[in-house]
C-alpha cells in the first residue's frame, strides 16, 4: 500500500509550524537553532514526496542541497553561539539587542 | 607684412618667470629668486630692444600669428601679435621702465618675507601687460586687460593681512569690473555688426563709414563704451576712486602698475581704436571732457594731500587726464608722447618716494619728513629732476609732452586749453609743495628706528636717522632720471609725431594733414603757447616756495580763510563717502535684506533645512520599528511570508 502525497504534506506541513513556533516563541537560541533545522527538514520531507509522487529526480538534489547548506549553517551558527555566549554570557535571545537604537 | 617670430616670445618670457618662481619660489634660495625675475624680464627687455633696432617703418606693421584659439563659423580670434609704431612705443616703455622696477624692488622688498611672490606677481604683470599691448585682436587685448587688472588686485593687497590693503585690492578689482563690462559690450556690437575682433578686419570694416555728426550711432555707442572701460582702468571720472587708495600696495608696484604702464592701458586703448573714435565725434567729445575735468579735479585734491604717496596717485590721475584730453581732440600721438614721458617721470617719482619712505623707516606722511635733502642726496637729485620733468619746467621731458598736447587743446577749444594750464600750474604748485616739504626745512620726524609701520619691512637699522637707500635702488632712480631729461627730446618739431603717423594717419584731409598745413602760420601762436605754460610752471614753482619755505604760516592761514572748500579739498570733495551712500550702501544693504536674509536663508537654506527636518521628523517614528528584539523581527519575517503566500494562494499568481 502506499501512503498517499497528502499525508506527507501534512507531516511536513506540522514539522514547519513547529519550527515556525520554535522560532517565535523560545527565548534560548540553542533551541531557535533548532527550530530552524525544523523547518529545513520540514521543507526537505515535502521536497522528496513531490519527488517521489512525479518521479522527479530534481526534488532529490534539491535536498542534498538544502542538507548541505544546513550543515554549513550550522558550524557557522554554533560558532557565533559560542562566541556570544563568551562576551555576553547568557543566550537569551532578548538580552542581545546591541544593535537596537 | 613680414613674420616675426620673437614677437611672441616677449610675453612668454616673463610668464615662465611667473610660474617657476611661483611654483617653486618658496623652496629656491633668495640669489635664484632674483636671477630668475630679473633675468627673464631683463631678456624681454633685450628682446624687445632688438625688434626696435630691426623696426623700419616701411614693413611694419608686423604681426604673427601664435596659434588659432576660437573660430566659431566666420568669427575668428587667434592667439596673434601685432606691432606698428603705437604697440613698438608701449612695448619699450612696458619692458624697460618694468625691468628698472624690479631691479629696483630687489633693493626694496629685500627683507620682506614674501620675496619670491611678489616677483612672481610682477612677472606675471609683465606678461600680462605685454599680451594687452601686443594684442592682435580686441579679445587677446581684454585677456590682458583683465589679467593686469588681477595682477593689480593681487599687489595692491600684497600684504593681506592688513584690512585697509585687502579692501583697497576689492575695491580696485570692483571698480575695474564696472569698466570691463563697458569694454566688453563694446566687444559684442563690434562682434555684431562687424563679425570681427581683430584690428585690421574692424577697422576696415569701419574706414568707409561716415563720421556719425549726430552723435548717435553705432560708432558712438562703441566709442562711448569702450570709454567706460578705459576710465576703469585709466582711473578717470567717475571711476577714478580706486587709485588712490591703490596705494595701500608696495611702492614699486605703485610706480610699475599704478602710474608707468597698467593705468595707461586706457589711454593706448583709446589710441588704438583711434579710427573708431574718430568717426564718433560725439564720444571724442565726451572723452576730452573727461580728461580735462578729471586732470582739474585730481590736481585740486593733490594740492591738500599730506600722504606723499597720495600726492602721486591723485597726481597720476591728473596727467592721465592730459593724456584722455589729447586723445580727446584727436592728437593721439601727442597722448602717446605724454603716456612715454609720463612713465619715464611718474615712475622716478614714486622709486623715488619709496627710497624716502624706506629711508625714513616707513613713514609716509610728508608732515614728519623734511631736510631729507642731506641725508638723501641722490634721491633729493633724481626727485627733484622728476618734479621738473612733471611741473613743465622746459627742457625737460614733461614740458615737451604737455606743451603739445596743450597747444593741440588750444586749436581744439581754447576752454581745453585754460583748464589744462590751470590744472599745469596747480601740479607744478603741489609738486614743488611735496619737494620743499619732504627735502627742505629741518627733519621733523621721530629718529628712525624698530618700528617700520606702513611699509612693514621687519629689517631694523640701528642708528637714528634717515639714511640714503642702497644702489640697487639709486641706480634706477639715476637711469629714469636721464630719460626724464632726454625722454622728452624725442617730441621736438614733431618728430614723435611723425614717427606716430603711420599709425594715426588713416585718411588723408584729416585733422592731422591740416595741422601740418597751419603750421606756419601757427609758429607764432605755438611759441606764445609754450611761453605761457612754462612761466605758469615757474610760477607754481614760486608760490610752492613761498608758502612752504619761505612763509611757513601762510598754508595754514589760507586753508583757515578758505574754510568749508578746503575741508572739502583735504577730504577729497567727499566723493568716497558720496559713493559709499549712493552706492555701496544701498547695494550692502539691498543684498542684506533680500539677497541674503530674503533668498539665501529665506529660499535655499529654508528648503534645506526643511527637508532635513521632515527627515528626522519621519524617522523618529519609524525607528521604534527597530526594536533590537530578535523574536520581533522574526515575527515581521513570519508575517510578510505569510501575507506573501496569502497574495499568492487567493488574488495574484495563478
Amino acid at each position: 500500500m502506499t501512503i498517499p502525497l497528502s499525508c506527507y504534506l501534512i507531516l511536513s506541513g506540522i514539522l514547519f509550524i513547529c519550527g515556525v513556533l520554535g522560532f517565535l516563541i523560545k527565548r534560548n537560541i540553542i533551541t531557535i537553532f533548532m527550530s530552524i533545522e525544523l523547518m529545513l527538514n520540514g521543507v526537505n520531507l515535502s521536497f522528496v514526496a513531490f519527488a517521489a509522487q512525479w518521479h522527479a529526480l530534481s526534488g532529490q538534489m534539491f535536498v542534498f542541497f538544502v542538507m548541505v547548506v544546513a550543515a554549513a549553517e550550522a558550524a557557522v551558527g554554533l560558532a557565533i553561539i559560542i562566541a556570544v555566549y563568551r562576551t555576553r554570557e547568557t543566550l537569551n535571545v532578548d538580552q542581545v539587542n546591541l544593535l537596537k537604537l | 607684412m613680414t613674420e616675426n617670430p620673437n614677437l611672441w616670445l616677449i610675453p612668454v618670457l616673463p610668464l615662465a618667470g611667473a610660474a617657476i618662481n611661483g611654483v617653486f619660489g618658496r623652496e629656491l634660495p633668495k640669489k635664484a629668486i632674483t636671477a630668475i625675475a630679473l633675468g627673464f624680464c631683463g631678456a624681454a627687455f633685450l628682446l624687445a630692444l632688438k625688434i626696435a633696432l630691426g623696426f623700419s617703418a616701411s614693413e611694419a606693421p608686423y604681426s604673427f600669428e601664435l596659434a588659432p584659439w576660437i573660430r566659431a563659423g566666420s568669427f575668428q580670434a587667434d592667439f596673434s601679435f601685432y606691432l606698428d609704431q603705437l604697440s613698438l612705443v608701449m612695448l619699450l616703455v612696458v619692458t624697460g621702465v618694468g625691468f628698472l622696477i624690479h631691479i629696483y624692488s630687489v633693493g626694496y622688498m629685500a627683507d620682506d618675507h614674501g620675496y619670491y611672490r611678489f616677483l612672481s606677481y610682477l612677472n606675471l604683470f609683465m606678461f600680462f601687460m605685454l599680451t594687452l599691448v601686443l594684442a592682435k585682436n580686441y579679445l587677446l587685448m581684454f585677456i590682458g586687460w583683465e589679467g593686469v587688472g588681477l595682477a593689480s588686485y593681487l599687489l595692491i593687497g600684497f600684504w593681506f593681512t592688513k584690512d585697509s590693503a585687502a579692501a583697497a585690492g576689492k575695491k580696485a578689482f570692483i571698480v575695474n569690473r564696472i569698466g570691463d563690462f563697458g569694454f566688453l559690450i563694446a566687444l559684442f556690437l563690434m562682434i555684431q555688426h562687424f563679425g570681427s575682433l581683430d584690428f585690421t578686419r574692424v577697422f576696415a570694416a569701419v574706414q568707409p563709414l561716415q563720421p556719425e555728426i549726430a552723435g548717435t550711432g553705432l560708432l558712438t555707442s562703441i566709442g562711448l563704451l569702450l570709454m567706460v572701460g578705459a576710465a576703469g582702468k585709466s582711473a578717470q571720472i567717475p571711476l577714478y576712486v580706486w587709485l588712490p587708495d591703490a596705494m595701500e600696495g608696495p611702492t614699486p608696484v605703485s610706480a610699475l602698475i599704478h602710474a608707468a604702464t597698467m593705468v595707461t592701458a586706457g589711454v593706448y586703448m583709446v589710441a588704438r581704436s583711434h579710427v573708431i573714435f574718430e568717426r564718433a565725434p560725439g564720444a571724442l567729445t565726451v572723452v576730452a571732457v573727461i580728461g580735462t575735468l578729471t586732470a582739474l579735479f585730481a590736481a585740486t585734491i593733490g594740492i591738500a594731500q599730506t600722504d606723499i604717496k597720495k600726492v602721486l596717485a591723485y597726481s597720476t590721475v591728473s596727467q592721465l587726464g592730459y593724456m584722455f584730453m589729447a586723445c580727446g581732440v584727436a592728437a593721439f600721438s601727442s597722448g602717446i608722447f605724454h603716456l612715454m614721458t609720463h612713465a619715464f617721470f611718474k615712475g622716478l617719482l614714486f622709486l623715488a618716494a619709496g627710497s624716502v619712505i624706506h629711508g625714513v623707516g616707513g613713514e609716509q606722511d610728508m608732515r614728519k619728513m623734511g631736510g631729507l635733502r642731506t641725508f638723501m642726496p641722490w634721491t633729493f637729485g633724481t626727485m627733484g629732476i622728476a618734479t621738473l620733468a612733471i611741473a613743465g619746467i622746459p627742457p625737460l621731458a614733461g614740458f615737451w609732452s604737455k606743451d603739445e598736447i596743450l597747444g593741440r587743446a588750444y586749436q581744439a577749444n581754447p576752454l581745453y586749453w585754460l583748464i589744462g594750464i590751470v590744472t599745469a600750474f596747480i601740479t607744478s604748485f603741489y609738486m614743488f609743495r611735496l619737494m620743499y616739504m619732504t627735502f627742505g626745512g629741518d627733519y621733523r620726524g621721530a629718529p628712525v628706528g624698530g618700528t617700520h609701520g606702513h611699509d612693514d619691512h621687519g629689517h631694523e637699522h640701528g642708528h637714528g636717522w634717515p639714511h640714503e637707500s642702497p644702489w640697487v635702488m639709486l641706480g634706477p632712480l639715476v637711469v629714469l632720471a636721464i630719460l626724464s631729461v632726454v625722454g622728452g627730446f624725442v617730441g621736438i618739431g614733431g618728430g614723435f609725431e611723425h614717427f606716430m603717423a603711420p599709425v594715426f594717419q588713416t585718411a588723408p584731409g584729416s585733422e592731422l594733414a591740416e595741422g601740418a598745413g597751419g603750421e606756419a602760420a601757427n609758429k607764432g601762436l605755438e611759441y606764445l603757447l609754450m611761453g605761457v605754460s612754462a612761466t605758469i610752471a615757474f610760477a607754481g614753482w614760486f608760490f610752492a616756495y613761498l608758502f612752504y619755505s619761505r612763509r611757513l604760516e601762510l598754508p595754514a592761514r589760507i586753508a583757515a580763510s578758505l574754510g568749508g572748500l578746503y575741508r572739502a579739498v583735504a577730504n577729497k570733495y567727499y566723493v568716497d563717502e558720496l559713493y559709499g551712500s549712493l552706492f555701496v550702501k544701498p547695494l550692502v544693504e539691498g543684498s542684506t535684506a533680500i539677497l541674503w536674509k530674503g533668498i539665501d536663508q529665506g529660499v535655499i537654506d529654508a528648503t534645506v533645512n526643511n527637508a532635513a527636518d521632515e527627515a528626522r521628523h519621519v524617522s523618529d517614528n519609524v525607528r521604534h520599528m527597530q526594536s533590537g528584539n530578535l523574536r520581533s523581527y522574526a515575527g515581521w519575517v513570519a508575517a510578510g511570508g505569510a501575507v506573501v503566500i496569502a497574495y499568492m494562494v487567493w488574488i495574484g499568481v495563478r
